[in-house]
């Protein structure tokens, strides 16, 4: 493998006087699953918009399948079609129906035809397991079912690089195996994914490495047996152990404050 | 509950209970109702009333030109009107959230201007002033132009802020996925954003429609031609040449005839946008 697909390179974002990246350097090569993770504020959904620049970097560069998007000359709409993105709220077009939502963006931003775009939104929709639901609108799915077709409807765009933004942390808890069990399958299926997530049972079966985030720095990054079975900072097992028994950092709170 | 706890739950207070207040209360509110009814039938002259109002034969004698021609061009006028406003106010709404400086100071600087100002004297503008400024110039389509050109200046300051409204009342997640799927800004907004927007809009929209319709009887401030006489024109002409004011009740009967359905849409398009929130 020569190049890797993403590369960030002393990535830094502030918005006013917050600095919420504080120099971020990271390199995920092509089909690597990197599930990104940290408290909330830690600056991991800011990163991963970083990625497709719908946040601006304050300083840095951003290279995505050897184009840098950073640069301000770049055709970002261009690249941005070869990023697809997953958002924690779903993001549906709800005046459209789920094919549409499917169709439209092949159709306005690929200019593909009308036949060619509905054969690929159709062979979407049946990966995600959905294709029953094809003339639905969105308010009449349930919350793992939009999430799902909001994955069907980034991957008709046929994009070399899936970005997920906390995708399950929005979901009823009987939902969340649904769309993981999608994005497992994306995985097995080589895609190129960084996901920030909650889902440490994911994050340790199917990612290839686990980044460890606080403070706008990556703290730890390392395989998931290393970062998730056996941290080497302290932060990282802080964080870990509250996140695995929530009830535990409750007295552990009160016992600081 | 013993006989003794209930006596405590609900002690007797000297005077009315809150169930007799509210029943007082309601009971004056109805007298005074048909009180006023009833003065308003007694005090008023019918038949003096009925002998300028409502006489039978003038009132057939307007139909059925009142239709063909004074709604027709009411309706017209009111049309194209709000065509122009439809328009010119998307582009000002549009305006107002440029990321430009200037585009958002004379998009506001327009909207405060043509909603501070009364219609009629936008309507005066148009007669006189424009054809003072630029003589020879010509407004294309004649009266019905001017028409449309002054309705559509002063609607688009409202549609102005109704579109921005709508705009800015799509969830910021819409423009970010569009975006993230490689639409450019403009086509974003377009195919993704406008289509929602309008939804949210077309309540408030047809209530603009409604206000129109009534401010199109501004147009005899341009002076009409017979032909182009709508509703009001029309009703006060033929109420003068008949001296009675029959004609204004027709008129005013044939607005209602459009208004009053229009508004029944509104309020059946708003309970069904609130469904679709739920």
């Amino acid at each position: 493998m020569s190049r890797p697909e993403i590369e960030i390179r002393d990535l830094h974002k502030s918005f006013g006087d917050n600095h919420v990246l504080r120099g971020i350097d990271l390199e995920i090569a092509q089909g690597e699953v990197v599930c990104v993770i940290g408290p909330s504020g830690s600056g991991k959904s800011t990163l991963l918009r970083c990625v497709n620049l719908l946040e601006e970097p304050t300083k840095g560069q951003v290279v995505v399948g050897g184009t840098e998007l950073t640069d301000p000359d770049v055709d970002i709409d261009a690249v941005r079609r070869r990023i697809g993105m997953v958002f924690q709220q779903f993001n549906l077009f709800p005046h459209l129906t789920v094919t549409e939502n499917l169709t439209l963006p092949q159709r306005r931003v690929l200019r593909r035809d009308r036949a060619q775009a509905a054969k690929v939104a159709a062979e979407n929709l049946e990966r995600v397991g959905l294709t029953e639901k094809a003339s639905a609108y969105p308010s009449s799915l349930s919350g793992g079912q939009q999430q799902r077709v909001a994955i069907a409807r980034a991957l008709a765009m046929g994009p070399e690089v899936m970005l997920f933004d906390e995708p399950t942390s929005a979901l009823d808890p009987e939902l969340v195996g649904d769309v993981l069990a999608v994005m497992r399958m994306l995985a097995q299926d080589g895609m190129t994914m960084m996901v920030v997530t909650h889902e440490m049972t994911f994050a340790r079966e199917v990612a290839d490495r686990v980044i460890f985030m606080d403070g706008g720095v990556i703290v730890e990054d390392g395989s998931p047996e290393q970062v998730i079975t056996n941290p080497q900072h302290e932060r990282t097992r802080h964080f870990l152990s509250r996140l695995l028994d929530p009830a535990m950092a409750n007295v552990e709170e009160n016992n600081a404050g | 509950m013993t006989d003794a706890t209930k006596a405590e739950a609900q002690p007797r207070k000297k005077g009315l209970t809150r169930r007799q207040k509210r029943s007082v209360s309601r009971g004056v509110q109805y007298v005074v109702f048909v009180g006023a009814l009833i003065a308003l039938a007694v005090g008023a002259d019918w038949d003096r009333l009925a002998n300028q109002f409502a006489q039978g034969a003038i009132a057939e004698q307007m139909f059925p030109d009142v239709i063909t021609l004074a709604l027709k061009n009411t309706v017209l006028y009111t049309v194209s009107g709000f065509a122009v406003g439809l328009v010119l106010g998307m582009v000002l709404a549009l305006m107002r959230l440029s990321s430009v400086g200037p585009y958002r100071w004379v998009a506001g600087v327009y909207i405060e201007i043509f909603r501070g100002l009364p219609a009629l004297l936008i309507f005066i503008f148009i007669g006189v002033a424009v054809p003072l400024a630029f003589p020879g110039t010509e407004i294309p389509g004649g009266t019905y132009g001017k028409v449309a050109l002054a309705l559509g200046l002063v609607a688009a300051a409202y549609m102005a802020e109704t579109f921005r409204a709508g705009i800015q009342a799509v969830p910021k997640g819409q423009m970010e996925a569009a975006r993230s799927l490689g639409f450019s800004p403009a086509r974003a907004m377009v195919s993704i954003i406008l289509p929602q927007a309008f939804r949210i809009i077309l309540p408030p929209l047809t209530n603009e429609l409604v206000l129109l319709f009534k401010d199109s009887s501004l147009v005899l401030f341009l002076g009409v031609t017979l032909q182009e006489r709508e509703l009001s024109k029309f009703g006060r002409d033929l109420a003068s040449q008949t001296a009675n004011s029959t004609p204004i009740l027709v008129a005013g009967l044939c607005y209602l005839l459009v208004t009053i359905p229009l508004g029944f849409v509104v309020r059946r398009m708003e309970t069904k946008a609130q469904e679709a929130v739920k």
